[in-house]
């Protein structure tokens, strides 16, 4: 172990800068004990208990001692760095010397430099989201509650301390919403237009806001309330708030809403709010019967296309028709006897769910993992039996995985699994576009839908793969060139689920038609 | 109105999925990323606890009132007392100590050597083993000097016959007190309790402290205010820089003492002793701190901080709204620069009342105007402004009287909310003297530490039941 000494005459620095030379030097490779001190008597004889020096060196308070102790070699060149790096200008003078903000870490230091705020999106696990709404409503900031996972009881106190502050709760479990113009979390690029829909389903407002748009309409609000909302204990809170800004609202002329039934009461007072509004009111409660749903102002709507189609007209100061199932000209390859049975294969849940209600009308039981009735519910979801459709967005399948969505991988093996199935005849599937989804479906999907057809034929059979696109023109997708894709393999698009669904019926009730038409 | 909503221009903050603000962002929105993370370390029941206080009109309130009295209070330099005379609640058989209350057996080296040495410097016994012995007896009540209207820094001990500074808030006429600062080195506060160290308490007190007395009451008092502000625009931050504030008090002082009676040799000696210490100050700022800070104290539902302080086991924090309740955690390590022949294996953790500065709005948190302190941690002065202006984020207004020259003399930010530091994450800074774990060592370093989250997020649980009982 050897020790070196150096001293700079008349060489002051204060002593903060010393102790990070000091510490500087100690790093330096063979140096055992490093410091540099300015040579007080004080100084030198803590340098001597210390070990650093062997006696006291003649020096003074103004000058600059270095002593280090280490392997021989080292110590010269270390000198010389310690040295050098004195008579440096320091790092710090050449700096960063523009000044830098830092980013915020709560919704409160956020509103701190982000003026004009007034809606927080909320996507955060769900065990965080409620207390993150809650501040965000007691700043007077409105909520878009995306995270799911959110207790019924916070839901209640969220929308009721926002109902006192005049502030909307979209959500929990709110997938979806349009707000002044801006398409928020997944949701599509839609025309802006006279039409405000209020939907407790995420996929059913991209379904409807997608269709007014590709039939020429425009979208002044969508409100998303989370599916929740029209619980008993919830009472439709952001429904009736929803429906009575858009009433409000000169932008908007026509209003659809959109649900699963509400509850009787829920019903009752979402109805006399809708007769009330003063506006034109299209109401989808998936499944109801249209009678008890029909009052002044109030047309009642069986499917999303019907909300979608009676808004349009109702825009254009029409009164809205009755639809039909538009199936035209759908030609389709003979079916082997065997193969009787539709297989749904759903990203989206109210999709999947009004697909089981327009099927269940036309062919009788259909399984699911989210059935209309409870004594249609699969007992393994991995299986499909007889009719079946599969909403792959549900908690059982995304469990530490992306939402099919975004992730294709489930469904295209599902896919695969399902035309391996002599017993099926036709694969229904939903591709949903827009802000959030995959960026390009088609290339996930076409190669295994190719594939699929492939296993099929293989086996003597033609397999029928029909579905719909919800999406826009103006979604970063781009719906004809997604279109365009699937239909280059095969797939028979139609305009919406409804649509899409019916005719996979119609191909399973007249599995006779041999090369025919529909 | 929510369709008052459809009338502005839609401005999201979007906290989570960043690909959400991108895709804002993508339509021609309007859109500001929160960089969240769960608050309270994950502790949902505390972060519930929190979301209730947010923004909450009667928390803002009592924060407003609170931040009013600490900004309106004028700390003044009345006196030189004796402990066991203006203390209030002293007895004779007591000695104060820094932090939040501490048992003898659970107490660090520094302070129980210190505690030692205070003993023989009382002169209860003459002997080292039997003032230890003493000590554990229980036959001494050991209390915070919090609770005494005092402060002291490091070991912080304050015994019956010491000498204390006696500042007064004229504002609403209440007291604080601090020790006196012995210099750096081999001292009381350190745990040192050599006989060197000992004479100098008596010289502090027989010769000291009387000059220092006649020289206050000539005076008539030292406005404190101004020279502290003085101070931050001469690159201190009064509390581990004090070298301008040290020298504008020795100014202010001098003459007065020449016209005292204190003998020739004296008055040489405590100029000396002054000059010979860049920190002398510093009990000073602490005792004035305390004053200003004090005011905040014991307004129902505030969540500003009125104490951090350290006892080299635990850090503690006392919050206006929660009355004298210590939230406690243990006490970190000090992230800094050692002295030769010494690292942070030799470290006491972090130790002294004198985070009372942290809290006033001065030290760490008007570290901008003095970048000097920022290189104990190998920062530049731009790193000191930053640190300065990350505290804007979790304090409740800035102290107009200390003003800071690198931000265009905007005021220091002060009053630290609770439930800002815990929905950030955002930690104050405290700049601080590092102690050696060992008694009687003294002081082996400077740096720079953060008060635990854990103190803050008990403050908020424990304040949010107050609340909502009310």
């Amino acid at each position: 172990m050897a020790r070196a000494t150096k001293i700079i005459r008349n060489f002051y620095r204060d002593s903060v800068s010393l102790m990070q030379l000091s510490s500087t030097i100690t790093k330096l490779p063979g140096v055992e004990q490093a410091s540099a001190i300015m040579a007080s008597p004080n100084n030198v004889a803590l340098l001597v208990e210390a070990g650093l020096l062997a006696e006291p060196v003649e020096a003074d308070a103004n000058d600059l001692l270095i002593a280090l102790q280490g392997n021989a070699e080292a110590l010269e060149s270390a000198l010389a760095a310690a040295e050098s790096a004195l008579k440096q200008p320091s790092p710090s003078s050449t700096g960063n010397e523009q000044s830098r903000g830092m980013s915020p870490r709560s919704i409160e230091m956020g509103l701190g430099n982000f003026v004009g705020a007034n809606l927080v999106l909320i996507s955060t696990p769900g065990e965080y989201a409620a207390a993150e709404a809650f501040k965000a409503l007691s700043l007077g900031l409105n909520v878009m509650l995306f995270s799911d996972n959110v207790a019924l009881k916070d839901e209640i106190l969220l929308k009721r301390f926002a109902q006192e502050r005049d502030l909307i709760v979209m959500g929990p479990d709110c997938g979806t919403a349009i707000i002044n113009g801006i398409p928020l979390a997944f949701a599509n690029v839609v025309r802006r237009g006279v039409v405000g829909v209020v939907g407790a389903s995420g996929t059913g407002l991209q379904q409807v806001t997608c269709l007014v748009d590709r039939w020429g309409g425009g979208i002044s609000q969508a409100i998303g309330t989370g599916g929740h909302d029209l619980h008993r204990d919830v009472g439709g809170i952001s429904m009736l708030q929803g429906l009575k800004a858009l009433a409000a609202d000169p932008s908007t002329s026509v209003i659809v809403l959109i649900s699963k039934p509400p509850s009787p009461e829920v019903a009752g007072k979402v109805l006399e709010a809708a007769s009330g509004a003063g506006k034109a009111v299209v109401i989808n409660f998936l499944g109801a019967d249209p009678d008890r749903v029909r009052r002044e102002n109030i047309y009642p709507a069986a499917t999303l296309e019907d909300a979608a189609a009676a808004a349009v007209a109702l825009a254009n100061g029409r009164t809205p028709e009755a639809r039909r199932a538009r199936v035209t000209s759908l030609s389709i390859a003979p079916l082997a006897p065997q193969q009787r049975y539709i297989r749904g294969l759903y990203s989206g849940g109210t999709f999947c769910y009004e697909a089981s209600l327009l099927l269940k009308k036309e062919l009788g039981q259909i399984n699911s993992n989210t059935p209309v009735e409870p004594e249609d519910r699969l007992s393994d979801v991995w299986t499909s039996r007889k009719h079946t459709v599969i909403d792959l967005g549900d908690d059982l399948f995304t469990r530490g995985r992306p939402h099919p969505m975004i992730d294709h991988r489930l469904r295209n093996e599902r896919l695969i699994k399902e035309a391996n199935d002599p017993e099926v005849a036709v694969i229904l599937l939903d591709v949903v576009l827009g802000y959030g989804s995959h960026p390009d479906p088609a290339a996930e999907m076409v190669p295994v839908i190719q594939k699929a057809r492939d296993l099929a034929s293989k086996a003597g059979r033609h397999l029928a793969i029909m579905g719909f696109v919800c999406g826009t023109a103006a979604d970063p997708q781009n719906l004809s060139k997604q279109e365009t894709a699937f239909q280059e393999v095969g797939v028979t698009l139609a305009e919406s689920n409804a649509q899409a669904v019916r005719m996979a019926a119609s191909v399973v009730r007249k599995p006779d038609v041999v090369g025919g038409r529909l | 109105m929510i369709q008052a909503l459809f009338q502005e221009k839609l401005h999201v903050l979007n906290v989570g999925l960043s690909s959400f603000a991108d895709s804002i962002t993508r339509a021609g929105g309007s859109v500001l990323q929160i960089e969240w993370a769960p608050p309270a370390q994950g502790q949902q029941e505390v972060g519930r606890a929190l979301a209730r206080l947010v923004n909450l009109l009667s928390v803002e309130t009592a924060n407003q009132t609170a931040f009013d009295a600490y900004q309106a209070a004028q700390p003044v330099l009345k006196g030189v007392g004796t402990a066991s005379r203006v203390l209030p609640n002293m007895a004779e058989r007591m000695i104060l100590h820094s932090g939040p209350p501490i048992a003898w057996t659970d107490m660090c080296g520094p302070m129980k050597g210190a505690i030692v040495g205070a003993i023989l410097y009382e002169g209860w016994t003459e002997n080292l083993a039997r003032a230890e012995a003493m000590a554990s007896s229980g036959e001494i009540a050991f209390e915070p000097c919090h609770h005494h209207n005092a402060v002291g820094p490091m070991a912080g001990i304050i015994s019956p016959s010491m000498p204390v500074w006696m500042v007064t808030n004229t504002t609403n006429g209440y007291q604080a007190f601090s020790n006196f600062n012995e210099g750096l080195g081999k001292a009381l506060r350190f745990g040192a309790n050599g006989l060197d160290v000992i004479t100098r308490l008596k010289w502090m007190g027989q010769v000291l402290a009387p000059a220092l007395r006649a020289s206050v009451e000539l005076l008539g008092g030292v406005d404190l205010k101004p020279m502290m502000a003085q101070a931050l625009h001469m690159g201190d931050e009064v509390h581990n820089r004090n070298a301008a504030a040290s020298s504008l008090f020795l100014k202010r002082l001098i003459s007065a003492l020449l016209k005292t009676r204190t003998p020739a040799a004296d008055i040489a000696a405590v100029v000396e002793f002054i000059a010979g210490n860049d920190h002398f100050f510093l009990n000073l700022s602490m005792a004035a701190c305390k004053a200003m800070t004090d005011a905040a104290h014991g307004v129902p539902g505030s969540s500003m901080v009125t104490a951090m302080a350290r006892n080299g086991v635990e850090f503690g924090i006392r919050v206006s709204g929660t009355g004298s309740r210590w939230f406690t955690a243990p006490a970190p390590i000090v992230d800094g620069l050692f002295f030769p022949g010494y690292s942070a294996a030799d470290a006491a953790p972090d130790l002294g009342d004198s985070a009372i500065t942290e809290t006033a709005g001065v030290g760490g948190f008007a570290m901008a105007a003095s970048p000097a302190i920022v290189k104990f941690v190998g920062g530049t002065p731009q790193d000191a402004i930053d640190n300065t202006m990350a505290m804007t984020h979790i304090t409740v207004g800035r102290n107009n009287a200390f003003t800071l020259p690198a931000l265009n003399f905007a005021g220091s930010p002060a009053g630290i909310d609770i439930r800002k530091v815990v929905d950030t994450g955002i930690q104050p800074i405290i700049n601080t003297g590092i102690a050696h774990r060992e008694a009687g060592i003294g002081q082996i370093g400077a740096g720079i530490t953060r008060a635990p989250l854990a103190c803050f997020m008990q403050a908020v649980s424990a304040l949010a039941k107050m609340v909502s009982a009310t």
